[in-house]
């Protein structure tokens, strides 16, 4: 089956939950032992509805606060799709979490209060999925029923949107709006009564239209070689497999490859996955490869088609999105990892940072504090071998390691 | 005779031959256990029995073939057992040729580090982590592979791929590692480990298909089979092999049951079921109205029940 992974954005109040509960409900995929204990837990708050919030705050900090603090991945599915959605928050992590959650999805659905509109934060989240070139963005209106499910007041917010959406970057993003109540149910997985004036998809009609394929990003071939298979048996004395993932595109039996750094040219000459042989290793694919010719090959070292390198560089700038609570200096070190090849990195200079409401830039800038976005510069001890994010989602990404800490600090999308 | 006109008839058999079968959730399990293998020391796969550690096994064996499993498998063993889950345990893990490491609560409790629960909610489903964190020092274990799935409790919902506990086994559920992309960020100091979940982002219904699938062997418990049991807070206790607690007033009875998760059996309780082929029961689950938690009475303590036990090192 096939799995589609969606983030969700929206601030404080929005509904976010409110809707992946009622995503849950009318699919039908809350059993009656969680429902019966969210209808037990509203009654004990006092609400008069269920809270499906209760469902996804998986913490007790988040039950006390009525808050969501960190990312939660919620599961359903339909005869056609199976959905992974990622809840990302909105509080004083916001940019690390739904960076997070964006990276991972194929799809984000936003959400905007009716009464409120497209706010700073609508702003917010717009970028961040633009930035991550997230394929397929649906603007979901919600509380339409606290704005009498009026037209005009639908139409002046995707009015607005449009406004941000002229200021993008990655054109090939797909919009979709849709006015919804996520409380009532309108729009969300039946078609509403309340808005004939619409006469687009449901939320869920929409995910279920999308095509796995075509929200994919596609790329070259790259295949970062994770872990050398040597079994030393008797019936395979000489084996040397390599394993790992095909990124971006496919390789085939008989494809020309080089192996970086060393640039040695070899030919596949199998595929293996676990105990067959395939002709092809699709895109995305965890499979092990074997080459004609006995070249040097370790962890680190990636396979790439013959005429179609990737830059091989020891330095680059990229857009980082920085999440730690140390900030991060003009020339300090740290441990980049790339795909699954570790390097020491340093910030040769920060070019600009993204002012807060992205609005502009700020230059001169000599720190970054946990959830600014910016321009940098960075310096490595070796070379790594990298894409354009724009041009390889995969390869053209990294994680910054604090080494003191050994913490996630921040991640990177290289220009 | 075959057949390229039979091929060219049929594009979508071909096609099959050609390429391994599209499941996104398997290639990530797998890319997840090499990055274990790679990245770490010691690893070990923490091995229950169940059907979600056989699904883990699996995925190992297809990761490395046609070399061995590079790590051993470990089993806390709470001397409360499905008799056929050790029997399958013990083959299971010859026919792979991997080493096993038991190691026992029974133990735990005899050197006086854990008491044992008394009443009717008895169970040593809490005193496994003390045992665990025990195994995990004796053979400085950095990292623990267990078969844990973020939709099966909500707890587990906030976990982590690679999720890093302290000296003491404890995790900081509010001051976890961003995980970005496929990159998997191992690096820990001394004294911690790595739990990794590489079915995180399985349902229950994707790990029976793929047991369906693969033709992979579960121990007979999972299939319909007639049981003496009894009645408690609506749910069937087994009262056989004397494990879990019975009052003189609750009365046995035979029926058709089966287990749906396959705990310590002083907490697993069985659900009525008459599926007793793995398409039967594939076909259950796809109909449940229940959760495969709901018969499990160790999240039933309490709303918190799962993140206190995951905070002390529980799984």
């Amino acid at each position: 089956m096939e799995v589609l992974k969606i983030a969700t954005a929206g601030s404080v109040d929005d509904g976010k939950s409110t809707l992946i509960g009622r995503l849950l409900y009318d699919t039908k995929s809350l059993t009656d032992d969680k429902l019966e204990a969210i209808e037990k837990t509203s009654k004990q708050k006092g609400y008069d509805y269920l809270d499906f919030s209760l469902a996804t705050d998986g913490l007790v900090a988040e039950r006390e606060q009525g808050i969501t603090i960190d990312v939660a991945h919620i599961y359903f599915s339909t005869a056609k799709k199976s959905y992974i959605i990622a809840d990302t928050p909105g509080h004083v992590e916001y940019t690390r979490n739904m960076v997070t959650g964006a990276s991972t999805s194929q799809t984000a659905i936003i959400l905007i209060d009716a009464r409120k509109g497209v706010i700073e934060q609508t702003n917010r989240h717009f970028f961040i999925n633009n930035l991550l070139r997230v394929k397929e963005v649906i603007v979901a209106v919600n509380k339409m029923d606290l704005v009498d499910f009026s037209e005009e007041k639908y139409n002046a917010i995707k009015a607005d949107f449009e406004q941000l959406m002229s200021k993008r970057d990655y054109a090939g993003q797909k919009i979709t709006f849709i006015p919804v109540s996520a409380l009532k149910g309108d729009n969300v997985v039946e078609k509403s009564k309340n808005t004939p004036w619409y006469d687009g998809e449901t939320i869920l009609e929409h995910l279920e239209s999308l095509d796995l394929a075509a929200v994919s990003n596609v790329g070259t071939p790259r295949f970062p070689v994770q872990y050398v298979v040597r079994p030393k048996t008797e019936d395979f004395h000489d084996f040397r497999g390599f394993a790992g993932k095909v990124y971006g595109g496919e390789l085939n039996v008989g494809d020309e490859v080089v192996v970086l750094p060393s640039m040695t040219r070899s030919k596949i000459k199998n595929i293996y996955f676990y105990d067959k042989e395939y002709q092809t290793a699709p895109r995305r694919s965890s499979v092990t490869i074997t080459l004609e010719d006995e070249v040097n090959v370790s962890r680190g070292d990636m396979l790439v088609k013959a005429g179609d390198l990737p830059t091989i560089d020891k330095q680059l700038t990229a857009t980082i999105s920085w999440m730690d609570s140390d900030n991060l200096t003009t020339g300090g070190k740290y441990v980049v990892q790339h795909g699954i090849n570790k390097v020491l990195a340093k910030v040769d200079a920060i070019e600009h940072k993204i002012h807060p409401d992205y609005s502009g830039i700020e230059e001169n800038v000599s720190t970054l504090q946990m959830n600014d976005i910016a321009k940098v510069r960075l310096k490595f001890n070796k070379p790594i071998f990298y894409d354009r994010f724009k041009d390889h989602r995969t390869n053209g990404s990294f994680i910054i390691i604090d080494s003191r800490t050994n913490t996630t600090a921040g991640v990177g999308f290289i220009n | 005779m075959s057949t390229l006109l039979e091929e060219i008839q049929k594009p979508e058999l071909l096609d099959l031959e050609k390429r391994p079968k599209a499941n996104a959730l398997e290639h990530e399990a797998i890319y997840i256990m090499r990055e274990v293998a790679a990245q770490f020391e010691k690893p070990v796969l923490l091995f229950s029995g169940g059907k979600d550690s056989i699904t883990l096994v699996r995925l190992a064996q297809k990761a490395f073939w046609p070399a061995k499993i590079p790590f051993p498998l470990m089993h806390i063993d709470t001397g409360h057992n499905f008799p056929e889950t050790i029997e399958f345990r013990d083959k299971l893990v010859e026919e792979l040729g991997v080493e096993l490491i038991v190691r026992n609560v029974q133990d735990s409790i005899d050197q006086g580090k854990v008491v044992e629960e008394t009443g009717k909610y008895s169970s040593r489903n809490m005193l496994q982590t003390t045992t665990l964190l025990d195994a995990i020092e004796e053979f400085k274990f950095d990292a623990c592979i267990g078969g844990a799935r973020r939709d099966e409790e909500k707890a587990r919902a906030k976990e982590r791929i690679f999720s890093v506990r302290d000296d003491f086994g404890q995790w900081d559920e509010k001051n976890q590692r961003p995980e970005l992309f496929d990159m998997l960020n191992g690096e820990i100091e001394m004294g911690q480990n790595v739990r990794v979940f590489p079915i995180s982002n399985w349902t229950e219904l994707d790990v029976w298909s793929y047991i369906e699938k693969e033709n992979i062997e579960i121990p007979s418990i999972y299939f319909a089979h007639k049981r003496n049991i009894f009645l408690r807070d609506g749910l069937i206790w087994s009262a056989e092999d004397g494990v879990v607690f019975r009052a003189d007033d609750e009365v046995v009875e035979e029926r058709m049951v089966r287990f749906r998760t396959v705990g310590d059996m002083s907490c697993t309780a069985a659900v009525a079921s008459h599926a007793d082929t793995i398409e039967k029961v594939v076909a259950e689950i796809r109909e449940s109205k229940i959760s495969e938690r709901g018969a499990r009475i160790d999240d039933k303590r309490s709303e918190a029940a799962m993140e206190k036990r995951k905070q002390q090192g529980y799984f």
